[in-house]
């Protein structure tokens, strides 16, 4: 038996009398694009944030690799391998975009000279080719707080990807992009997981993407994973029509 | 080399030739700058988005582990400063472990209260600390070498010269490098800095310890200026004079630290001269309008200044942070 990249076992948790995840089972396999779609409040967020261990489920188990990282803090999940992007981007914001990436590949490099300045790592270029990939390089030098809304979530990304990771959690990627653009930048994003070798899960709610993007697509509702299966099947499924497209159109 | 760093190279050459021009302002600027390291490390905390109205502890730790080692047989200034910094960036970390738990107010408050510990300590225990009239602190030798006082003073204004601009350096470094930018985003983002993989407490705390350590460098020198130790080196009105410094300066810049030290100290000495019932409010009224015109402080004025005059010669633009706000 492989080793799953990342599983979810029999996740549970409530807020108040909400329950935001019901007994949530979920695999994840290198290589394959999940998107994880469904109605507001359904538990999609909360399974991100579990899996990151910013939440702790009151039952259930998440392995990444094979080792239980349920009760890690996120910073030793970050440390495994797991890199996330947030639906509300989460930034420095007194930074330009470009020191916002050197700040993460410090991180990632564990630097701790004081005599080394930030700018002077190596991994400049490497940087600069992050940022020019998700179409930020013109504004490599603004500060971050100065950008759209759009132009920062592809910075989030482009700070989560600066980590390597191996498996890459988005929430909304391409939310408050132009819609114009979301394709190209998926294009762009979905070819350069791949070539780095990252496997993503990412939230979805615009269904062109979902269908142009995923492997796999996973649909929540009410805190459960209703169904799982491949785009096509999925949002041809009359159910997902009526409770997730549907909800989306309106 | 830009006007903007022309200046401040005269301001320090003319600092430098003061016990020959001014010979009168020699140990208040050896007191000013002492000073100006310990604010640097309320500073430090200040990139972090953090306040400490506490930070005395350290000034004062560092002054009495520095009465204590001279009490010894190895009274020497440069053992004093070792030991003193020592002793101070130790308690940093202990009280560290507690404090960088806390943000903001409760950061704030918690380093007061060991602050305040630390003084009634050293007003009960009498035997060993000397209670309100402290220890006295011998003149110590340098390397071994017996000076008098004149000579002695000289050496220390030096010192403490070289010291501020060698530590000012050195903070300015820490401030760019990786580790040092990780510490300053405690304050804009620690969300994703947990997601970076990065522990925000341990960050905070590596800085904490620095900014002790800094605040205690200040401490001895001052104690071996005034040849004195007493509880008030550690008491809360100590401390808000740090942060007081810290803002009047420019809160956030490391030069600041130092100007604003330098014109407190002249305003206070000049103004208690002077108008001596009413200096506290003087600074008080400098401390408003600062805030309210100028929240960049004193290194924020000469930050516009400098720019205005050198837009000509360096168009691209000097991305500088705006003024940073005391977060409190």
């Amino acid at each position: 038996m492989s080793t799953h990249l990342l599983e979810a076992r029999d996740l549970e948790i409530r807020f108040g009398g909400v329950v935001a995840a019901d007994g949530v089972n979920l695999t994840i396999d290198e290589g394959k694009n999940l998107a994880i779609i469904g109605p507001n409040g359904a538990g999609k967020t909360t399974f991100l944030n579990i899996c990151t261990g910013w939440l702790k489920p009151s039952r259930g188990q998440v392995f990444f690799l094979g080792e239980d990282v349920t009760r890690l803090p996120p910073r030793k999940i970050v440390q495994r391998g797991v890199a996330r992007a947030f639906q509300i981007p989460q930034l420095f914001s007194e930074h330009t975009a470009m020191e916002n990436l050197l700040i993460a590949v410090s991180a990632r490099e564990g630097r701790q000279s004081p005599f080394l300045q930030m700018e002077a790592q190596p991994e400049r270029d490497e940087m600069r080719e992050l940022l020019d990939l998700v179409g930020c390089a013109d504004v490599a030098d603004a500060r971050v707080d100065a950008l759209s809304e759009g132009r920062r979530k592809l910075v989030d990304i482009a700070v989560a990807l600066a980590l390597k990771p191996r498996l890459l959690l988005m929430d909304e990627p391409t939310s408050g992009v132009a819609s114009s653009e979301k394709f190209e930048i998926m294009d762009i994003l979905v070819k350069a997981l791949a070539r780095a070798d990252v496997t993503s899960v990412f939230v979805e709610h615009d269904m062109g993407i979902v269908k142009n993007y995923a492997d796999e697509v996973a649909v929540w509702n009410a805190g459960e994973v209703q169904m799982r299966g491949t785009p096509d099947e999925i949002l041809a499924h009359p159910d997902v029509i009526r409770d997730v497209i549907g909800e989306e159109a309106a | 080399m830009t006007i903007r760093h022309i200046l401040p190279a005269i301001a320090l050459l003319l600092i430098a030739t003061i016990p020959f021009t001014a010979p009168a302002l020699q140990i208040l600027l050896t007191l000013a700058l002492a000073k100006a390291i310990a604010v640097m490390g309320v500073t430090l905390l200040l990139r972090a988005g953090q306040v400490s109205f506490g930070h005395a502890l350290f000034f004062g730790i560092a002054a009495y582990a520095a009465a204590f080692v001279a009490a010894s047989s190895l009274d020497d200034l440069v053992v004093l400063l070792i030991a003193g910094t020592l002793g101070a960036a130790v308690s940093g970390l202990i009280v560290g472990l507690f404090v960088v738990r806390y943000r903001g107010i409760f950061f704030g408050m918690l380093n007061l209260a060991f602050s305040m510990i630390f003084w009634s300590v050293l007003e009960k225990f009498y035997h060993y600390t000397g209670g309100a009239d402290g220890l006295r602190l011998p003149r110590p030798s340098v390397l071994g070498l017996s000076l008098e006082r004149a000579p002695f003073e000289l050496l220390l204004f030096y010192v403490t010269l070289g010291l501020t601009v060698a530590l000012g350096w050195f903070v300015l470094r820490f401030l760019g490098s990786p580790v040092g930018q990780l510490f300053q985003t405690v304050k804009t983002n620690e969300t994703r800095l947990e997601y970076l993989g990065i522990s925000a407490r341990t960050t905070l705390l590596k800085g904490y310890v620095l900014s002790a350590a800094l605040c205690g460098t200040g401490g001895i020198l001052v104690a071996v200026a005034q040849g004195i130790v007493t509880p008030s080196y550690a008491y809360w009105i100590r401390s808000g004079e740090m942060v007081f410094i810290a803002v009047l300066g420019g809160a956030g810049s490391i030069p600041g630290a130092v100007v604003g030290a330098v014109a407190y100290e002249v305003v206070r000495a000049y103004a208690a001269a002077f108008a001596a019932d009413i200096w506290q409010l003087v600074l008080g009224v400098f401390l408003l309008a600062v805030i309210l015109f100028a929240p960049g402080g004193l290194a924020g004025i000469y930050e516009g200044l400098a720019n205005r005059l050198s837009r000509r010669d360096a168009p691209s633009a000097n991305r500088k942070p705006a003024a940073k706000e005391v977060h409190s």
